[in-house]
């Protein structure tokens, strides 16, 4: 297809033709054109954020949940600075996501003009790759590129800076037929001698673990069923990072709950004590690891990952497997059926037996109070209300995440999104928009914390603007909770500005944003009042008013190995003293 | 049996000197993503070498010469192709002995017998009087880094003023191209 048209009209015709219907975005001087694009027409819908920010989180959102690119627009200046925090975020977690920004008209760049900035020298480190549109010639070859650099490979953010009069120049469009890039062109089957060699390894393996990650969501619905495959061929435990959540099944009885800093006793102990480690789609982030040189320390490891550069990166592994998971993935499930594996019945015993010893400290055990809402007895109120219904949960950063992640159970892909890489407090919500957006019979639910939502909190207009009804499940403590939590562990209990006073009282924050608000303070009243939020059609602030000093368990603390895991039962949440020996001061300076 | 006693950490692995060559699309902005990686992930750049090699391709070769760990090099690699307008990177230090040279020029000044030793210290060298005047020199020396940190030491003795040097540009040896 070739057609004239303008810079701007090749914006909204590219977003057209990837597939794109929905994008998010707030106007601006340097956008006008693009935006007088999107008015005069109606197959792309265009939500207007109150932030831009919240532009970029929902875009996260609405790819995390759908597996396509989000887009978000922003102008020039500022509204590109604060789209730098999503970018970030996206860069961090692999999220496809392109931004279109605004710029400042050719002649005028480099001249400190109005709402200018260097904005592909501010993103380039938090993009996959940007460019600056200096020809209209240039402009349709780049937008394809940049569909084409987001979703392929490692996904991520891109940024397209296009200056004001190359809006309005008039070029010829041509479609995103056979887009071939000249240096970039990922690699997803993996080397089969490699794969050959790990499924050996695999068939050999005493106590074999497989360790998956975001890396298997990314891949596709298909990653997740294949996973699901191999670990019916195999019998192998699995493990997940937070990002992985739901690509395997939880309610599955090979289920050992999530890994790393917050994850379940038995799956940290598992990865220690495993003799092959599979990691699939993962890439042994610090949260992970733990102390480095105590890490698995008599494991053989497979690494299979997309990015050569998360490969041997921080951990040393024995084969890698450069591909895509589900690539990968079918070639394994094929080779382990060639191979007529006899399974070492003995040796499998003694694995699950030991598995099923450390389950039996049952690791995420809290005591519950009469008077007093426990955070996690909220998760768990709030997955029995839900689990069986087409729920998708969004979360900020923080105890609520971890306990999100700890007592919700998923049992698809696509169903979570958290900021786990970046940790972006604030993230929760505006993701939560761009999920409902994509999504919206869902149920869209952003369990967040009462520090976290107040970062963009401003979206709950976004939310009344377009109809979606998101419920924001806030876990209300009044502290930063693991801020507070660290303050405990490393600095001697001196609380310095975690706590949170003068909240606003969020049932009449909800109303004046047009929403409902609903509070929840004892827990005779929780369920009730969680049937209540599900109910009601219109956004809703729900604050559950929770047990103020719970913490977060278990816990590895910074440098300390999986085997060396703090439990709640070794730690009373409210003597704080119990806490402040458990990390030294070289675990003080890791964080 | 499973809770196996931690492993004191390992020895830290020796720190090696690569010389790497980066083909790149000559776009706006191509170099500063290359050593913006190297800064925003802490890699060391010993030096830096860059123009463009084919007009009509439009691509320009980066010459850096880091220093790491093995595993660190590595990793150096893979983020480097990992970049979009890269072509390819080559480890000159592990695909054989390469050639590698750098350009100098050594400004010196000095009368009398500094300015004779000045000179004759040049055709030792080889290097070539590319300015004189009645009190200085400025000489254009090429070759090993070794060869013109060693003539630099010797014209300091001397009466050096300043030296401008290109950092190191290379190639591999025999037939085969990047």
């Amino acid at each position: 297809m070739q057609r004239e048209m303008t810079g701007a009209e090749m914006v909204v015709q590219a977003m057209i033709d990837h597939g794109v219907d929905k994008l998010f975005g707030y106007p601006g001087g340097a956008v006008l054109p693009i935006y007088d694009e999107i008015f005069q027409q109606s197959e792309v819908q265009h939500i207007l954020v109150r932030h831009e920010q919240g532009a970029g989180h929902a875009a996260e959102g609405y790819a995390r949940s759908t597996g396509k690119p989000g887009v978000c627009l922003v102008t020039s200046g500022p509204g590109a600075t604060n789209a730098v925090t999503p970018l970030t975020d996206a860069l961090m977690d692999s999220i496809p996501m392109v931004c279109i920004s605004g710029q400042v008209a050719t002649h005028l760049i480099g001249n400190d003009a109005f709402q200018e900035c260097d904005t592909v020298g501010i993103t380039r480190p938090c993009t996959k790759h940007n460019w600056l549109v200096k020809r209209i010639e240039d402009l349709p070859r780049i937008l394809h590129e940049a569909f084409y650099v987001a979703t392929t490979g490692r996904p991520g953010p891109v940024v397209v800076d296009i200056p004001k009069d190359i809006q309005l120049a008039r070029g010829v469009y041509t479609g995103p037929q056979n887009i071939v890039h000249k240096t970039y062109q990922p690699k997803v089957k993996g080397d089969l001698d490699h794969i050959r060699a790990a499924v050996d390894l695999m068939t050999t393996a005493k106590r074999p673990i497989f360790y998956t990650g975001g890396g298997v969501i990314n891949s596709g619905p298909q990653a997740s069923q294949l996973l699901r495959e191999l670990v019916k061929l195999t019998g192998f435990p699995v493990t997940s990072t937070l990002m992985g959540l739901g690509a395997f099944p939880a309610s599955h009885p090979n289920w050992l709950g999530m890994l790393g800093m917050h994850g379940t006793y038995e799956a940290n102990l598992a990865m220690h004590g495993c003799d092959v480690m599979v990691c699939v789609g993962a890439r042994f982030d610090d949260r992970i690891t733990g102390r480095i040189d105590a890490f698995a320390p008599t494991a053989k490891i497979i690494h299979i990952d997309i990015d050569p550069s998360s490969v041997n990166k921080t951990v040393q592994c024995d084969i890698p497997i450069i591909g895509d998971v589900a690539h990968v993935l079918e070639d394994m499930i094929r080779l382990w059926k060639a191979a007529a594996v006899t399974p070492d019945k003995k040796a499998e015993k003694a694995w699950w037996d030991q598995i099923q010893a450390w389950r039996g400290k049952d690791c995420l055990a809290y005591k519950t109070r009469p008077d007093v809402i426990m955070p996690q007895q909220a998760i768990e109120a709030l997955y029995n209300a839900t689990h069986d219904k087409d729920v998708y949960i969004t979360t900020e950063v923080g105890q609520h995440q971890m306990w999100a992640a700890q007592f919700f159970k998923f049992e698809d892909p696509n169903r979570w999104m958290t900021s786990g890489g970046l940790g972006t407090m604030g993230y929760g919500l505006p993701a939560a928009v761009g999920v409902q957006v994509a999504h919206p019979d869902s149920l869209v639910i952003d369990i967040a914390g009462d520090a976290s939502v107040l970062m963009t909190i401003q979206e709950m207009s976004t939310a009344v603007q377009h109809d979606l009804p998101i419920k924001i499940f806030i876990l209300n403590n009044q502290y930063m909770g693991m801020v507070r939590q660290w303050q405990q562990l490393l600095h001697g209990n001196r609380l310095s500005h975690s706590y949170n006073e003068s909240l606003p009282d969020f049932v009449k924050m909800a109303e004046a944003y047009g929403c409902v608000g609903i509070q929840a303070t004892r827990p005779d009243e929780l369920d009730d009042a969680i049937a209540e939020m599900i109910s009601v059609k219109k956004p809703v602030l729900f604050d559950c008013r929770v047990a103020n000093l719970a913490n977060c368990f278990p816990m590895i603390p910074s440098g300390r190995a999986h085997n060396e895991i703090l439990l709640s039962a070794d730690v009373d949440d409210v003597e704080a003293e119990a806490l402040e020996n458990a990390i030294d001061s070289t675990g003080a300076a890791l964080v | 049996m499973l809770m196996k006693p931690i492993q004191p950490a390992r020895d830290p692995d020796p720190v090696e000197r690569h010389t790497l060559s980066i083909i790149v699309d000559n776009e706006p902005g191509v170099l500063a993503r290359v050593i913006g990686l190297f800064s925003g992930r802490g890699y060391n750049i010993d030096t830096l070498t860059v123009s463009e090699t084919e007009h009509e391709r439009q691509v320009s070769r980066i010459t850096i010469v880091t220093t790491g760990t093995p595993m660190v090099i590595d990793q150096i690699k893979h983020q480097l192709e990992r970049l979009v307008p890269v072509h390819r990177v080559a480890d000159l230090t592990v695909e054989g002995e390469a050639i590698e040279r750098e350009l100098a020029l050594v400004k010196v000044a000095g009368r009398g017998e500094a300015r004779v030793e000045a000179l004759r210290l040049a055709q030792a060298f080889d290097a070539s009087t590319v300015d004189a005047t009645l009190e200085s020199f400025i000489f254009e020396l090429t070759g090993s880094t070794v060869e013109i940190d060693r003539f630099i030491g010797l014209m300091s003795e001397i009466g050096l003023v300043e030296v401008s040097r290109t950092g190191i540009a290379a190639i591999s040896r025999g037939a085969k191209g990047m």
